[in-house]
Protein backbone atom coordinates (compact mmCIF):
# COMPACT_ATOMS: atom_id res chain seq x y z
CA UNK A 1 0.00 0.00 0.00
CA UNK A 2 1.34 3.43 -0.96
CA UNK A 3 1.40 5.71 2.06
CA UNK A 4 -0.18 9.16 1.77
CA UNK A 5 1.91 12.32 1.45
CA UNK A 6 1.20 15.40 3.60
CA UNK A 7 -0.91 17.06 0.89
CA UNK A 8 -3.31 14.10 0.74
CA UNK A 9 -4.31 14.03 4.41
CA UNK A 10 -7.73 14.94 5.81
CA UNK A 11 -7.32 18.13 7.90
CA UNK A 12 -7.26 17.45 11.61
CA UNK A 13 -6.59 13.71 11.13
CA UNK A 14 -10.38 13.15 11.03
CA UNK A 15 -11.34 9.64 9.94
CA UNK A 16 -14.16 9.91 7.42
CA UNK A 17 -14.94 6.24 7.17
CA UNK A 18 -17.15 4.88 9.96
CA UNK A 19 -16.28 1.52 11.52
CA UNK A 20 -12.86 1.25 9.93
CA UNK A 21 -11.32 -0.20 13.10
CA UNK A 22 -11.99 -3.51 11.33
CA UNK A 23 -8.94 -2.70 9.20
CA UNK A 24 -6.69 -2.50 12.24
CA UNK A 25 -5.96 -5.99 13.49
CA UNK A 26 -4.73 -6.03 17.05
CA UNK A 27 -4.75 -9.73 17.90
CA UNK A 28 -0.98 -10.06 17.72
CA UNK A 29 -0.60 -8.30 21.11
CA UNK A 30 -2.22 -11.24 22.88
CA UNK A 31 -0.37 -13.22 25.56
CA UNK A 32 -3.40 -15.29 26.66
CA UNK A 33 -6.03 -16.70 24.34
CA UNK A 34 -9.70 -17.32 25.25
CA UNK A 35 -10.72 -20.84 24.36
CA UNK A 36 -14.44 -21.58 23.95
CA UNK A 37 -15.78 -24.75 25.51
CA UNK A 38 -18.96 -25.18 23.55
CA UNK A 39 -20.41 -27.81 25.87
CA UNK A 40 -20.50 -25.35 28.78
CA UNK A 41 -21.93 -22.40 26.80
CA UNK A 42 -25.49 -21.21 27.58
CA UNK A 43 -25.34 -18.49 24.86
CA UNK A 44 -26.02 -15.68 27.33
CA UNK A 45 -23.75 -13.51 25.11
CA UNK A 46 -22.11 -11.82 28.11
CA UNK A 47 -18.79 -12.42 26.31
CA UNK A 48 -20.10 -10.54 23.26
CA UNK A 49 -21.45 -7.64 25.33
CA UNK A 50 -18.38 -7.28 27.51
CA UNK A 51 -15.76 -7.73 24.76
CA UNK A 52 -14.18 -4.24 24.33
CA UNK A 53 -13.35 -5.05 20.69
CA UNK A 54 -15.10 -7.27 18.15
CA UNK A 55 -13.53 -10.60 18.98
CA UNK A 56 -16.75 -12.57 19.60
CA UNK A 57 -18.63 -13.85 16.57
CA UNK A 58 -22.38 -14.20 17.10
CA UNK A 59 -24.93 -15.51 14.63
CA UNK A 60 -28.71 -15.79 15.16
CA UNK A 61 -28.33 -15.03 18.87
CA UNK A 62 -25.76 -17.77 19.38
CA UNK A 63 -22.09 -17.59 20.27
CA UNK A 64 -20.20 -19.01 17.27
CA UNK A 65 -16.49 -18.62 18.01
CA UNK A 66 -13.75 -16.05 18.74
CA UNK A 67 -12.21 -13.83 16.07
CA UNK A 68 -8.59 -13.81 17.16
CA UNK A 69 -7.68 -10.99 14.72
CA UNK A 70 -9.10 -8.54 17.29
CA UNK A 71 -8.71 -10.39 20.59
CA UNK A 72 -6.00 -8.83 22.79
CA UNK A 73 -6.43 -11.50 25.44
CA UNK A 74 -7.78 -9.13 28.13
CA UNK A 75 -9.75 -11.99 29.70
CA UNK A 76 -12.90 -10.00 30.45
CA UNK A 77 -15.03 -12.56 28.60
CA UNK A 78 -13.60 -15.39 30.72
CA UNK A 79 -14.20 -13.40 33.91
CA UNK A 80 -17.81 -12.63 33.01
CA UNK A 81 -18.70 -16.06 31.63
CA UNK A 82 -21.27 -17.72 33.99
CA UNK A 83 -20.81 -21.12 32.26
CA UNK A 84 -23.10 -24.05 32.91
CA UNK A 85 -23.49 -25.45 36.42
CA UNK A 86 -20.28 -23.80 37.57
CA UNK A 87 -18.28 -25.04 34.58
CA UNK A 88 -16.86 -22.08 32.61
CA UNK A 89 -17.31 -21.92 28.86
CA UNK A 90 -14.28 -19.66 28.35
CA UNK A 91 -10.81 -20.53 29.53
CA UNK A 92 -7.70 -18.39 29.12
CA UNK A 93 -4.77 -20.38 27.75
CA UNK A 94 -1.24 -19.01 27.45
CA UNK A 95 -0.21 -18.42 23.85
CA UNK A 96 2.50 -20.71 22.55
CA UNK A 97 1.55 -23.53 24.86
CA UNK B 1 -22.73 53.39 12.26
CA UNK B 2 -20.07 53.22 14.91
CA UNK B 3 -21.02 53.81 18.49
CA UNK B 4 -18.50 55.55 20.74
CA UNK B 5 -18.31 54.01 24.20
CA UNK B 6 -16.16 54.10 27.33
CA UNK B 7 -15.51 50.50 28.34
CA UNK B 8 -12.84 48.14 29.70
CA UNK B 9 -10.95 45.70 27.49
CA UNK B 10 -12.82 42.80 29.07
CA UNK B 11 -16.17 44.45 28.38
CA UNK B 12 -15.14 45.16 24.79
CA UNK B 13 -14.21 41.51 24.17
CA UNK B 14 -17.39 40.25 25.85
CA UNK B 15 -19.41 42.58 23.63
CA UNK B 16 -17.59 41.33 20.51
CA UNK B 17 -18.50 37.78 21.50
CA UNK B 18 -22.12 38.84 22.15
CA UNK B 19 -22.32 40.38 18.69
CA UNK B 20 -21.01 37.16 17.12
CA UNK B 21 -23.40 35.05 19.25
CA UNK B 22 -21.48 31.75 19.15
CA UNK B 23 -23.09 28.35 19.74
CA UNK B 24 -21.05 27.29 22.76
CA UNK B 25 -18.89 29.03 25.36
CA UNK B 26 -16.78 27.11 27.90
CA UNK B 27 -16.39 29.18 31.06
CA UNK B 28 -14.03 29.03 34.01
CA UNK B 29 -13.13 32.22 35.84
CA UNK B 30 -9.58 33.42 36.39
CA UNK B 31 -8.24 36.87 37.17
CA UNK B 32 -8.02 39.09 35.12
CA UNK B 33 -10.29 37.36 32.58
CA UNK B 34 -13.12 36.84 35.11
CA UNK B 35 -15.35 39.80 34.37
CA UNK B 36 -15.20 39.16 30.61
CA UNK B 37 -16.87 35.79 31.13
CA UNK B 38 -19.07 37.19 33.93
CA UNK B 39 -20.33 39.77 31.47
CA UNK B 40 -20.87 37.08 28.85
CA UNK B 41 -22.73 34.87 31.34
CA UNK B 42 -25.07 37.79 32.02
CA UNK B 43 -25.75 38.11 28.28
CA UNK B 44 -26.73 34.43 28.33
CA UNK B 45 -28.90 34.85 31.45
CA UNK B 46 -30.60 37.91 30.00
CA UNK B 47 -31.34 36.20 26.70
CA UNK B 48 -29.11 38.52 24.67
CA UNK B 49 -27.41 35.52 23.02
CA UNK B 50 -28.37 31.94 22.17
CA UNK B 51 -25.05 30.55 23.35
CA UNK B 52 -24.98 27.37 25.39
CA UNK B 53 -22.69 28.27 28.23
CA UNK B 54 -20.83 25.36 29.85
CA UNK B 55 -19.66 26.02 33.40
CA UNK B 56 -16.79 23.64 33.91
CA UNK B 57 -14.56 22.62 36.81
CA UNK B 58 -11.22 23.73 35.34
CA UNK B 59 -9.66 25.29 32.28
CA UNK B 60 -8.53 21.85 31.15
CA UNK B 61 -12.21 20.88 31.11
CA UNK B 62 -13.16 24.18 29.51
CA UNK B 63 -10.88 23.62 26.55
CA UNK B 64 -11.95 19.96 26.40
CA UNK B 65 -15.62 21.00 26.26
CA UNK B 66 -14.77 23.54 23.56
CA UNK B 67 -12.96 20.89 21.52
CA UNK B 68 -15.94 18.54 21.77
CA UNK B 69 -18.39 21.27 20.82
CA UNK B 70 -16.26 22.46 17.91
CA UNK B 71 -15.78 18.92 16.61
CA UNK B 72 -19.55 18.44 16.89
CA UNK B 73 -19.90 21.37 14.51
CA UNK B 74 -20.46 24.47 16.63
CA UNK B 75 -18.96 27.94 16.65
CA UNK B 76 -17.12 27.92 19.96
CA UNK B 77 -15.43 30.47 22.24
CA UNK B 78 -13.81 30.65 25.65
CA UNK B 79 -11.41 32.99 27.42
CA UNK B 80 -8.66 32.61 29.99
CA UNK B 81 -5.51 33.98 31.61
CA UNK B 82 -2.23 32.80 33.09
CA UNK B 83 -2.54 29.55 35.11
CA UNK B 84 -5.77 28.83 33.26
CA UNK B 85 -4.00 28.89 29.92
CA UNK B 86 -1.23 26.79 31.44
CA UNK B 87 -3.78 24.22 32.62
CA UNK B 88 -5.26 24.10 29.10
CA UNK B 89 -1.86 23.35 27.63
CA UNK B 90 -2.31 19.77 26.45
CA UNK B 91 -5.78 20.52 25.08
CA UNK B 92 -4.48 23.55 23.16
CA UNK B 93 -2.42 21.22 20.99
CA UNK B 94 -5.46 19.02 20.42
CA UNK B 95 -7.63 21.98 19.35
CA UNK B 96 -5.06 23.00 16.73
CA UNK B 97 -4.12 19.46 15.71
CA UNK B 98 -7.81 18.68 15.14
CA UNK B 99 -8.06 21.97 13.22
CA UNK B 100 -10.92 23.37 15.31
CA UNK B 101 -11.43 27.14 14.97
CA UNK B 102 -12.05 27.95 18.65
CA UNK B 103 -11.73 31.66 19.43
CA UNK B 104 -10.20 32.61 22.78
CA UNK B 105 -9.34 36.00 24.23
CA UNK B 106 -6.30 35.58 26.49
CA UNK B 107 -5.99 38.31 29.12
CA UNK B 108 -2.24 38.22 29.62
CA UNK B 109 -1.05 37.66 33.18
CA UNK B 110 2.17 36.42 34.77
CA UNK B 111 2.64 32.75 35.57
CA UNK B 112 3.38 31.51 39.10
CA UNK B 113 5.63 31.22 41.10
CA UNK B 114 5.71 33.57 42.89
CA UNK B 115 1.97 34.05 42.61
CA UNK B 116 1.05 37.24 40.79
CA UNK B 117 -2.19 38.33 39.16
CA UNK B 118 -0.89 41.20 37.03
CA UNK B 119 -0.06 41.61 33.42
CA UNK B 120 2.87 40.13 31.55
CA UNK B 121 3.14 37.90 28.50
CA UNK B 122 4.51 34.70 29.98
CA UNK B 123 1.15 32.89 29.65
CA UNK B 124 0.60 33.38 25.90
CA UNK B 125 4.31 33.06 25.13
CA UNK B 126 4.20 29.69 26.89
CA UNK B 127 1.49 28.72 24.40
CA UNK B 128 3.56 29.90 21.44
CA UNK B 129 4.17 26.41 20.09
CA UNK B 130 0.66 25.02 20.57
CA UNK B 131 -0.35 25.61 16.94
CA UNK B 132 -2.79 28.45 17.73
CA UNK B 133 -2.85 31.63 15.71
CA UNK B 134 -1.96 34.55 18.00
CA UNK B 135 -3.15 38.13 17.52
CA UNK B 136 -1.88 40.74 20.01
CA UNK B 137 -3.77 43.88 20.98
CA UNK B 138 -2.49 47.25 22.18
CA UNK B 139 -5.76 48.52 23.66
CA UNK B 140 -9.46 47.77 24.07
CA UNK B 141 -10.19 48.81 20.49
CA UNK B 142 -7.55 46.41 19.16
CA UNK B 143 -8.82 43.62 21.41
CA UNK B 144 -12.41 44.17 20.20
CA UNK B 145 -11.43 44.42 16.55
CA UNK B 146 -9.06 41.43 16.77
CA UNK B 147 -11.73 39.30 18.44
CA UNK B 148 -14.15 39.98 15.59
CA UNK B 149 -11.51 39.39 12.92
CA UNK B 150 -10.33 36.19 14.67
CA UNK B 151 -13.58 34.43 13.68
CA UNK B 152 -13.02 35.15 10.00
CA UNK B 153 -9.37 34.07 10.22
CA UNK B 154 -9.78 30.87 12.20
CA UNK B 155 -12.97 29.78 10.42
CA UNK B 156 -11.62 30.43 6.91
CA UNK B 157 -12.03 27.17 4.97
CA UNK B 158 -8.35 27.15 3.99
CA UNK B 159 -7.28 27.62 7.60
CA UNK B 160 -9.59 26.06 10.26
CA UNK B 161 -7.34 26.85 13.20
CA UNK B 162 -7.96 28.14 16.73
CA UNK B 163 -7.09 31.78 17.44
CA UNK B 164 -5.93 33.49 20.64
CA UNK B 165 -6.52 37.21 20.99
CA UNK B 166 -4.04 38.56 23.54
CA UNK B 167 -4.62 41.71 25.61
CA UNK B 168 -2.72 42.95 28.66
CA UNK B 169 -4.17 42.01 32.04
CA UNK B 170 -5.52 44.95 34.09
CA UNK B 171 -3.75 47.60 31.99
CA UNK B 172 -6.22 46.88 29.18
CA UNK B 173 -8.67 44.38 30.65
CA UNK B 174 -9.70 46.65 33.54
CA UNK B 175 -8.99 50.20 32.34
CA UNK B 176 -11.83 52.16 30.81
CA UNK B 177 -11.02 53.58 27.39
CA UNK B 178 -12.84 55.44 24.70
CA UNK B 179 -13.44 53.14 21.77
CA UNK B 180 -15.90 52.43 18.98
CA UNK B 181 -18.32 49.53 18.72
CA UNK B 182 -19.67 48.34 15.42
CA UNK B 183 -23.40 47.75 15.12
CA UNK B 184 -24.58 44.21 15.94
CA UNK B 185 -25.76 43.67 12.37
CA UNK B 186 -22.44 44.84 10.97
CA UNK B 187 -20.54 42.31 13.09
CA UNK B 188 -22.99 39.52 12.24
CA UNK B 189 -22.63 40.34 8.56
CA UNK B 190 -18.85 40.50 8.82
CA UNK B 191 -18.33 37.14 10.53
CA UNK B 192 -21.18 35.49 8.58
CA UNK B 193 -23.06 32.29 9.30
CA UNK B 194 -20.85 29.61 10.78
CA UNK B 195 -19.81 27.02 8.20
CA UNK B 196 -19.21 23.49 9.38
CA UNK B 197 -16.23 21.44 8.36
CA UNK B 198 -16.36 17.70 9.07
CA UNK B 199 -18.90 17.98 11.94
CA UNK B 200 -19.38 14.94 14.16
CA UNK B 201 -23.12 15.64 14.33
CA UNK B 202 -23.56 14.95 10.62
CA UNK B 203 -25.06 11.55 11.41
CA UNK B 204 -25.32 10.47 7.77
CA UNK B 205 -21.56 10.68 7.52
CA UNK B 206 -20.12 9.09 10.64
CA UNK B 207 -16.52 10.01 11.38
CA UNK B 208 -13.94 9.91 14.15
CA UNK B 209 -11.84 12.68 15.69
CA UNK B 210 -8.58 12.08 17.51
CA UNK B 211 -7.28 8.81 16.08
CA UNK B 212 -3.97 7.19 16.89
CA UNK B 213 -1.48 8.18 14.19
CA UNK B 214 1.72 6.17 14.25
CA UNK B 215 5.19 7.00 12.84
CA UNK B 216 4.10 6.09 9.30
CA UNK B 217 1.88 9.25 9.09
CA UNK B 218 2.46 11.52 12.10
CA UNK B 219 5.34 13.43 10.51
CA UNK B 220 3.15 14.18 7.46
CA UNK B 221 0.33 15.52 9.66
CA UNK B 222 2.72 17.92 11.38
CA UNK B 223 4.11 19.10 8.03
CA UNK B 224 0.51 19.75 6.89
CA UNK B 225 -0.11 21.73 10.11
CA UNK B 226 2.99 23.85 9.48
CA UNK B 227 1.94 24.47 5.87
CA UNK B 228 -1.56 25.62 6.83
CA UNK B 229 0.00 28.09 9.29
CA UNK B 230 1.92 29.59 6.36
CA UNK B 231 -1.41 30.43 4.67
CA UNK B 232 -2.65 32.40 7.69
CA UNK B 233 -0.72 35.58 6.87
CA UNK B 234 -2.60 36.19 3.60
CA UNK B 235 -5.95 35.48 5.23
CA UNK B 236 -5.15 37.90 8.08
CA UNK B 237 -4.42 40.64 5.52
CA UNK B 238 -7.57 39.93 3.48
CA UNK B 239 -9.74 39.92 6.59
CA UNK B 240 -8.06 43.15 7.74
CA UNK B 241 -8.82 44.77 4.37
CA UNK B 242 -12.49 43.80 4.67
CA UNK B 243 -12.52 45.02 8.26
CA UNK B 244 -11.07 48.37 7.23
CA UNK B 245 -13.92 48.83 4.74
CA UNK B 246 -16.39 48.19 7.53
CA UNK B 247 -14.75 50.11 10.38
CA UNK B 248 -12.23 52.49 8.82
CA UNK B 249 -9.58 51.01 11.11
CA UNK B 250 -6.49 49.58 9.47
CA UNK B 251 -4.76 46.40 10.63
CA UNK B 252 -1.75 44.53 9.27
CA UNK B 253 0.68 41.82 10.33
CA UNK B 254 2.33 44.39 12.58
CA UNK B 255 2.24 48.14 13.00
CA UNK B 256 5.17 50.38 12.10
CA UNK B 257 5.43 53.77 13.74
CA UNK B 258 7.89 56.32 12.25
CA UNK B 259 10.02 53.40 11.14
CA UNK B 260 10.67 54.23 7.45
CA UNK B 261 13.76 56.41 8.00
CA UNK B 262 14.54 55.32 11.57
CA UNK B 263 18.11 54.84 12.82
CA UNK B 264 17.00 53.25 16.06
CA UNK B 265 13.85 51.34 16.93
CA UNK B 266 12.04 49.46 19.63
CA UNK B 267 10.00 46.32 19.06
CA UNK B 268 7.30 46.03 21.70
CA UNK B 269 4.02 44.16 22.07
CA UNK B 270 0.62 45.24 23.34
CA UNK B 271 -0.15 48.09 25.75
CA UNK B 272 3.46 49.29 26.19
CA UNK B 273 3.47 50.20 22.48
CA UNK B 274 1.08 53.07 23.24
CA UNK B 275 3.47 54.62 25.75
CA UNK B 276 6.34 54.00 23.34
CA UNK B 277 4.81 56.04 20.50
CA UNK B 278 4.97 59.08 22.82
CA UNK B 279 8.59 58.33 23.68
CA UNK B 280 9.41 58.00 19.97
CA UNK B 281 7.77 61.36 19.28
CA UNK B 282 9.92 62.91 22.01
CA UNK B 283 13.11 61.59 20.38
CA UNK B 284 11.98 62.71 16.93
CA UNK B 285 11.37 66.20 18.35
CA UNK B 286 15.00 66.18 19.48
CA UNK B 287 16.11 65.21 15.96
CA UNK B 288 16.84 61.57 16.77
CA UNK B 289 15.30 59.23 14.23
CA UNK B 290 13.52 56.75 16.46
CA UNK B 291 10.79 54.31 15.45
CA UNK B 292 8.62 51.49 16.73
CA UNK B 293 7.45 48.12 15.47
CA UNK B 294 4.46 46.58 17.25
CA UNK B 295 3.85 42.94 16.28
CA UNK B 296 0.21 41.93 15.84
CA UNK B 297 0.36 38.45 14.27
CA UNK B 298 2.85 36.58 16.43
CA UNK B 299 1.96 33.05 15.28
CA UNK B 300 2.53 32.48 12.45
CA UNK B 301 5.32 35.07 12.59
CA UNK B 302 5.78 37.28 9.50
CA UNK B 303 9.57 36.96 9.24
CA UNK B 304 10.08 38.40 5.74
CA UNK B 305 7.89 41.45 6.32
CA UNK B 306 9.53 42.20 9.68
CA UNK B 307 12.99 41.87 8.12
CA UNK B 308 11.93 44.32 5.41
CA UNK B 309 10.62 46.78 8.00
CA UNK B 310 13.62 46.62 10.35
CA UNK B 311 16.46 45.77 7.94
CA UNK B 312 17.75 49.31 7.44
CA UNK B 313 17.57 50.40 11.06
CA UNK B 314 21.02 50.71 12.68
CA UNK B 315 20.18 49.46 16.17
CA UNK B 316 17.05 47.74 17.45
CA UNK B 317 15.99 46.78 20.96
CA UNK B 318 13.41 44.04 21.33
CA UNK B 319 11.44 44.62 24.51
CA UNK B 320 10.08 41.44 26.09
CA UNK B 321 7.42 41.32 28.80
CA UNK B 322 8.26 37.67 29.52
CA UNK B 323 11.48 35.73 29.69
CA UNK B 324 12.88 32.43 28.58
CA UNK B 325 15.12 32.09 31.62
CA UNK B 326 18.65 31.34 30.58
CA UNK B 327 17.77 32.28 27.01
CA UNK B 328 16.56 35.45 25.29
CA UNK B 329 13.03 36.84 25.48
CA UNK B 330 10.58 35.17 23.08
CA UNK B 331 9.99 38.24 20.89
CA UNK B 332 13.76 38.77 20.60
CA UNK B 333 14.18 35.22 19.29
CA UNK B 334 11.69 35.90 16.49
CA UNK B 335 13.17 39.26 15.49
CA UNK B 336 16.64 37.78 15.59
CA UNK B 337 15.53 34.91 13.33
CA UNK B 338 13.86 37.38 10.97
CA UNK B 339 16.97 39.56 10.64
CA UNK B 340 19.65 36.87 10.44
CA UNK B 341 19.25 36.11 6.69
CA UNK B 342 19.97 39.77 5.79
CA UNK B 343 23.45 40.63 4.51
CA UNK B 344 23.47 43.78 6.61
CA UNK B 345 21.34 43.89 9.69
CA UNK B 346 20.80 46.09 12.74
CA UNK B 347 22.64 45.60 16.00
CA UNK B 348 20.05 43.81 18.11
CA UNK B 349 19.65 43.89 21.88
CA UNK B 350 17.02 42.49 24.22
CA UNK B 351 15.56 44.17 27.29
CA UNK B 352 13.11 42.51 29.68
CA UNK B 353 10.58 44.89 31.23
CA UNK B 354 7.31 44.98 33.14
CA UNK B 355 7.12 41.44 34.54
CA UNK B 356 4.18 40.71 36.84
CA UNK B 357 2.57 44.07 36.12
CA UNK B 358 5.63 46.26 36.88
CA UNK B 359 4.82 49.62 35.26
CA UNK B 360 6.50 50.42 31.98
CA UNK B 361 7.34 54.09 32.33
CA UNK B 362 8.46 56.60 29.69
CA UNK B 363 11.93 56.79 31.30
CA UNK B 364 12.39 53.05 30.71
CA UNK B 365 11.82 53.38 26.97
CA UNK B 366 13.88 56.60 26.90
CA UNK B 367 16.86 54.94 28.56
CA UNK B 368 16.77 52.12 26.03
CA UNK B 369 16.48 54.53 23.08
CA UNK B 370 19.43 56.55 24.47
CA UNK B 371 21.44 53.33 24.66
CA UNK B 372 20.45 52.48 21.07
CA UNK B 373 21.45 55.99 19.96
CA UNK B 374 24.96 55.40 21.35
CA UNK B 375 25.14 51.96 19.70
CA UNK B 376 23.98 53.40 16.35
CA UNK B 377 26.79 55.93 16.56
CA UNK B 378 29.33 53.12 16.91
CA UNK B 379 29.14 52.55 20.65
CA UNK B 380 29.84 49.18 22.18
CA UNK B 381 27.00 46.88 23.27
CA UNK B 382 27.50 46.36 26.99
CA UNK B 383 24.96 43.57 27.36
CA UNK B 384 22.81 41.89 24.72
CA UNK B 385 20.18 40.86 27.21
CA UNK B 386 19.35 42.75 30.39
CA UNK B 387 16.42 43.46 32.71
CA UNK B 388 15.33 47.11 32.90
CA UNK B 389 13.39 48.90 35.64
CA UNK B 390 14.79 46.42 38.16
CA UNK B 391 16.26 47.19 41.57
CA UNK B 392 19.80 46.03 42.36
Amino acid sequence: MKLKGWKDLTPGSVILEGGNAVQFKTGSWRAFRPVWKKENCIHCLFCWIYCPDMAVNVKDGKMMDFNYDYCKGCGICALECPGKKGQTAIEMVEEGK
Amino acid sequence: MAKVVAVTGNEACANALRQVNPDVCGVYPITPQTDMMQKYASYVSNGKVDTEIILVESEHSSMSACIGAAAAGGRVVTATSSQGLALMWEMLHIASGDRLPIIMPVVNRALSAPLNIHGDHSDAMGARDTGWVQLWSENAQDAYDNTIQAFRIGEHMDIRLPVMVCLDGFIISHSIERMEYLEDEEVKGFVGEYKNFLPLLDLDKPKSYGPLILPDLFHEYKKAQHEVMLKVKDVVLKVAADFEKLSGRKYGLFESYRLDDADIALVILNSAAGTTTDIVDGFRARGIKAGLLKPRLFRPFPYDEVAEALGKVKAVCVMDRSDSFGGYGPVFMEISSALYPLQERPVLINRIYGLGGRDYLPEHGEAVLNELDEIAKGGKVEKYKEYIGVRE
